[in-house]
């Protein structure tokens, strides 16, 4: 009993941080609907800047001065962001935002090893809160007793903030209709900067106030990012009081977990998410939301027509110039074409769900690692050739896609987009906890092609066979029928349905041709490189797709293959750099403020402009 | 002869709230049927109803005899009944002759064909389905750039591209100027005079609702309350007092644009 109650009370102090830097989150994404990857960021900066201030301030009363100037420090690094680099931006389609803060946090993950360094930082004891005191014969904390006592006030002050002060009343304003407020004479702007220096704040008060528990290190910010996500979407977006209740869920079971089921610790809360959202697809306590009635911005699509000729020329001289690649006698040359037109693929497939059918998949490494995964467990396990296994990584990942479109398809918009997160997550987990049967951390390795296949000038040449060959088919199947009905559902759903057109079919089916896909790219990843790790399905991999997709023009059909080619090559050439994060986040930022419409969009209006001015 | 459309009892409640309260009538081939009736009548309510965009909460709807009630928006559809909405909703990111190739696509099924290209597909049919409501010159301009009643025209296209048998207008003019409203009704008049199309229309410019109707239904609070010709509504004195308190506009043919309301 004694026990129960001392883990009962530390996932109540965990959920402290959690619910501080969750609020942050679902503050910024309420009012500016951006979904800011780089809150991370932030809460890992907070613990930094924490640690450095704990040096130089002395004492209990320097402690908690820390933690508040910590938080504003990073509450004023915040307001920099989003006046820098998300103004310039706002115009740009839904989601771009998330590009430019994926930037910001290369950014700042490359300036905290340069300040801070690699190494792990063990954060300081509060003074005062060092011991523990008993509870039933269980030591607890001082410090845990403190978080615990303290969060409900932080959630007062936030809700009192929220619900009874005109800044209150304008953010709530601003959450159901910006249009409408901005009309009234408020100034977005100012609105918007506030909202997020409001939101770093409590993200570097979280990340500062977990040092005496947690300490600082250059991970924590993926390592968060995670859980975050879950508890916004769990407690219900914009919901306060939601946020704290999904925090403390979710602290609560992980340390019941970590002692009772340890195999679990990293499914379980995905498996909370999905459970809440099947049964409360608006999280627990959040209300349906009205996206795109008047959250839309930008310009809307424009038709789609058929390559022309000089497309088609390009693109044969293109394949032409690929399959001369292996005359130039470079086996790096050879690896790098066979990792772009892979990674081209997948970042292909992602397009076609997100472009095409505007379904924003937040987990698409689920079917691409899944695929890779599928092949290599038939190899491993059962002996299986590789021709076979080959073909059996897209069927496992289409019917991974299928299961899980169909689950995730009952939800719209943001909670659409996180349940596909949180069930990829869930096959990660799987991946990454099964030690006996998918390797685990270790992967799975000697996973190599047939002899035939074995020599990499020709494995190149199936790439290109099979993976342009499956851009070809994507791009088809935009211009069929099909891909007619897909874009009908996205623009108006109401009038495809009064059509004839059964939407949820046509995206489910959209759903599973893109995870077809993704595992075709899979399987060509996993023997072109001989063994499969669980990264190759985490959510750095899904981004790095959801990214290149922006970047390249989510509303043009090659954007995605041409943002790809791009962030490979340029990956290619920086990463022989100590600093090259800083670098490509600089670079990621700078064409997202310079080319909001993506490099194809951007690049497709300038040729116009030119085109017009001679005549 | 049967109705086309034929409904009973036809109810609907939201929460403790009666939107919709027993409505009963019908729908004779060829006819053209307005549903007028003060904001929040119920009117929309009861297209939803028709088309399975709302489940009733009682009462039926049949459709050339058969039970339709219930059944899903895209099912309705395909028994034959065409819908344009209060508000536009067509396909931005197409050319206004895609959008109406896209319905004859799902009329004949092709909808899970992954073969291109779509654009080339009934395009003749399509073609003749924009002269019909006078938009061929529009043909392949985008969506997105279209003025209102353009709009409003492209989707009476898009409406009549699986031959209805039943045409569901939800106040088809509103938006549109005096002018364009006319000429908007005297085509759907004359469209579906010539391919025998029923419809049913709500509306709320007595302009067009005596104009252009054959017979009108009047529905207050939810409930039927006068059903007749222009004549017989323009006199029935519950009309005049619930519909319009009793304005001048009744009594004088020769209204003025400040009536409209």
């Amino acid at each position: 009993m004694g026990l129960f109650i001392a883990q009962l009370l530390t996932g109540l102090a965990n959920a402290a941080t959690l619910f501080l830097v969750a609020s942050g989150l679902s503050l910024i994404f309420g009012v500016t609907r951006i979904v800011n990857f780089a809150h991370g960021s932030f809460y890992m900066l907070g613990a930094f800047v924490g640690y450095s201030l704990m040096q130089v301030l002395p004492g209990a009363i320097g402690f908690w001065a820390s933690v508040l100037l910590a938080g504003i420090i990073v509450g004023i690094i915040g307001l920099i962001v989003e006046v820098l680099v998300l103004r310039p931006v706002y115009k740009a389609p839904e989601l771009f935002q998330l590009v430019a803060t994926f930037g910001v946090i290369l950014v700042i993950q490359d300036l905290a090893l340069l300040v801070w360094g690699a190494t792990d930082l063990l954060g300081p004891r509060a003074p005062g809160l060092k011991g523990v005191i008993r509870i039933m014969g269980e030591p607890v904390p001082k410090y845990d007793i403190a978080l615990i006592v303290l969060t409900p006030f932080v959630l007062f002050a936030l809700w009192y903030l929220i619900a009874r002060t005109r800044v209150g009343i304008l953010v709530r304003a601003a959450t159901q209709d910006r249009e409408m407020v901005a009309a009234l004479g408020v100034n977005q702007s100012w609105l918007f900067t506030g909202v997020f220096f409001l939101g770093a704040t409590l993200a570097g008060l979280g990340g500062a106030i977990q040092l005496p528990k947690g300490g600082a290190d250059l991970l924590m910010d993926f390592n968060i990012l995670a859980a975050i996500f879950v508890v916004v979407v769990i407690g219900g977006m914009g919901s306060l009081p939601g946020a704290y209740i999904a925090a403390v869920l979710i602290s609560v079971l992980n340390v019941f977990g970590v002692s009772y089921l340890p195999q679990s610790t990293l499914v379980l809360m995905f498996v909370v998410m999905a459970v809440v959202l099947i049964i409360r697809p608006y999280g627990l306590l959040g209300r349906e939301e009205v996206a795109g009635e008047h959250g839309q911005v930008g310009e809307p699509d424009r038709p789609i027509k058929p390559a022309g000729t000089v497309a088609r020329v390009l693109v044969a001289l293109l394949l032409l110039a690929l399959f001369a690649l292996p005359l130039a006698g470079s086996h790096y040359l050879v690896v790098l074409a066979t990792d772009i037109i892979i990674f081209c693929l997948f970042a292909a497939s992602l397009h076609f769900l997100l472009g095409l059918g505007g379904l924003v998949s937040f987990g698409h490494a689920a079917y691409f690692g899944g695929g890779a995964y599928v092949a290599a467990l038939f190899v491993t396990h059962a002996n299986t050739p590789m021709e076979l296994a080959f073909l059996l990584a897209p069927l496992g990942a289409g019917f991974a896609a299928l299961i899980i479109g169909w689950l995730c398809l009952r939800l719209t918009g943001v909670y659409f987009a996180m349940l596909t997160l949180a069930l990829a997550q869930l096959l990660w987990s799987l991946v990454f906890q099964w030690d006996e049967f998918t390797g685990g951390d270790d992967g799975l390795v000697n996973i190599w092609p047939s002899e035939w296949l074995s020599d990499a000038n020709t494995y190149l040449y199936l790439t290109i066979i099979v993976g342009v060959g499956g851009i070809i088919l994507l791009r088809h199947i935009a211009h069929s029928p099909f891909g007619y009905a897909l874009r009908a559902s996205r623009d108006s759903q109401r009038q495809a349905e009064a059509t004839g057109i059964d939407t949820k079919k046509i995206q489910l089916m959209a759903f599973t041709i893109a995870g077809v896909l993704a595992g075709v790219a899979g399987a060509l990843f996993v023997f072109s490189k001989g063994s499969i790790f669980p990264n190759e399905l985490e959510i750095a991999k899904s981004f790095d797709a959801l990214i290149v997709v922006f970047l390249g023009g989510v509303k043009t059909l090659s954007g995605g293959v041409v943002g790809a080619a791009s962030l490979e090559l340029t990956k290619d050439y920086l990463t022989r750099f100590e600093y090259w994060r800083l670098v490509l986040g600089l670079l990621i930022i700078a064409v997202v403020i310079l080319a909001p419409r993506g490099i194809v969009g951007s690049l497709r209006v300038l040729f116009e402009r030119v085109r017009g001015a001679s005549k | 002869m049967s109705a086309v459309l034929e409904v009973r009892g036809l109810s609907k409640s939201f929460g403790g709230i009666q939107a919709v309260s027993n409505v009963d009538f019908s729908v004779a081939k060829g006819e053209l049927l307005a549903f007028i009736g003060p904001n929040g009548a119920g009117k929309t309510t009861c297209f939803n109803m028709l088309m399975g965009q709302l489940r009733p909460s009682g009462g039926d709807v049949f459709l050339n005899g058969e039970k339709i009630t219930g059944m899903q928006p895209r099912k309705v559809w395909r028994k034959g009944v065409g819908r344009t909405f209060q508000i536009t909703g067509t396909y931005q990111s197409m050319t206004v002759i895609e959008n109406v190739q896209m319905a004859i696509i799902s009329h004949n099924k092709r909808l899970f064909s992954i073969k291109p290209y779509a654009t080339h597909l009934y395009r003749e049919q399509a073609m003749s389905l924009l002269e019909l409501v006078g938009m061929p010159d529009q043909a392949e301009r985008a969506c997105s750039i279209l003025a209102y009643g353009d709009l409003k025209r492209l989707e009476l296209a898009i409406a009549l591209s699986h031959a209805p048998s039943l045409l569901l207008m939800d106040e088809p003019t509103a938006g549109m100027a005096p002018s364009e409203r006319i000429a908007l009704m005297e085509l759907t008049a004359k469209i579906v005079a010539d391919k025998g199309i029923s419809v049913l229309f709500t509306e709320h410019d007595m302009d067009v609702v005596f104009g252009h109707s054959h017979r009108i239904m009047v529905l207050n609070r939810g409930e039927l309350i006068a059903e007749g010709s222009a004549d017989m509504i323009r006199n029935n004195p519950m009309v005049q007092q619930v519909y319009l308190g009793g304005g001048s506009v009744f009594n004088n043919e020769q209204q003025s644009d400040q009536s409209h309301a």
